[in-house]
């Protein structure tokens, strides 16, 4: 089905807060081979001028896709979830992601268009802190194949 | 560092097995059976288990944040996924290869660099962009 336009800044509640803690940065840092110590010893991080380990660039997904795919359950948006594959990502790093960090995630529609048969989602992710200090913007594309 | 419009990165070879892609979907939290289970790939079209985009686009990453030798000064990152990436059940799995060359100087000392990645000689990202702050 195609997608309805007047979905494009459709925004959704805040997340629940996500609390971001050094064993998860080091068990995602390590399944990506990122072996930098700012990521696996917060003395080494500190070190570097950050207050506690920071996350790898992409750690950030951990927390934006579950975000991202709200739209997926908005009855509005129709997306069949069995056909969506990730099309694009895109991270605007404020400041790294660190241990520590209570992130909120508020997600809008920024585009939605349907090309040859594919409805093409683009939902925004902004993860902040609970104080709404700005932390990561995580851009997913979402594809729907169309059947 | 002297870094100028066409400066490359050192390029970055990774191998990706079945173990790395379980072990990523464990730390990811994506559990999607593609990226570990044969007959449902296959099932859904698919020539085999794949990776998932954002293992590619976190080790590409690392090609970058190498280089700057700062994970923290890699501050915008965005790529395409083009074609996915067949890691078949063996245990040399698939090669990633990563090129990178500086495409733009920006001010406030960043530099846009754009990446080259590909497996078995095929592009598997596109449009793959990192904006560094340089040291």
């Amino acid at each position: 089905m195609a997608l309805d336009r007047e979905l494009v800044g459709r925004s959704y509640p805040p997340s629940a807060v996500y609390e971001v803690g050094r064993a998860k940065i080091a068990e995602f840092a390590t399944a990506v081979g990122a072996l930098d110590p700012v990521h696996l010893d917060a003395d080494a991080a500190r070190a570097a001028g950050h207050p506690d380990v920071i996350a790898p660039p992409t750690f950030a997904i951990v927390v934006s896709l579950d975000a991202a795919f709200v739209v997926l359950s908005d009855p509005e948006v129709g997306l069949d979830y069995s056909r969506v594959v990730h099309g694009e990502q895109k991270f605007t790093h404020h400041r790294p992601v660190r241990a520590g960090d209570r992130l909120v995630a508020t997600t809008t529609i920024d585009a939605a268009r349907t090309v040859a048969g594919n409805d093409l989602l683009t939902a925004r992710v902004e993860l902040a802190g609970e104080d709404g200090e700005p932390v990561c913007t995580a851009v997913s594309m979402l594809v729907a194949r169309g059947a | 560092m002297t870094v100028e419009v066409g400066t490359e990165l050192p390029e970055q070879l990774f191998r990706v097995t079945r173990a790395d892609l379980v072990r990523y979907a464990g730390a990811s939290g994506d559990f999607n059976p593609i990226h570990w289970n044969e007959r449902v790939a296959l099932q859904v079209g698919l020539p085999g288990v794949i990776a998932h985009g954002m293992f590619t686009m976190a080790l590409a990453g690392r090609a970058v944040t190498a280089w700057t030798g700062d994970p923290a000064a890699l501050v915008e990152y965005q790529v395409r996924f083009g074609r996915p990436v067949v890691v078949p059940d063996d245990d040399e799995g698939a090669e990633l290869t990563v090129r990178g060359k500086v495409a733009a100087l920006l001010d406030d000392g960043r530099a846009r660099v754009d990446l080259t990645v590909t497996s078995g000689g095929e592009k598997v990202l596109s449009l793959a962009r990192a904006v560094v702050r340089l040291p």
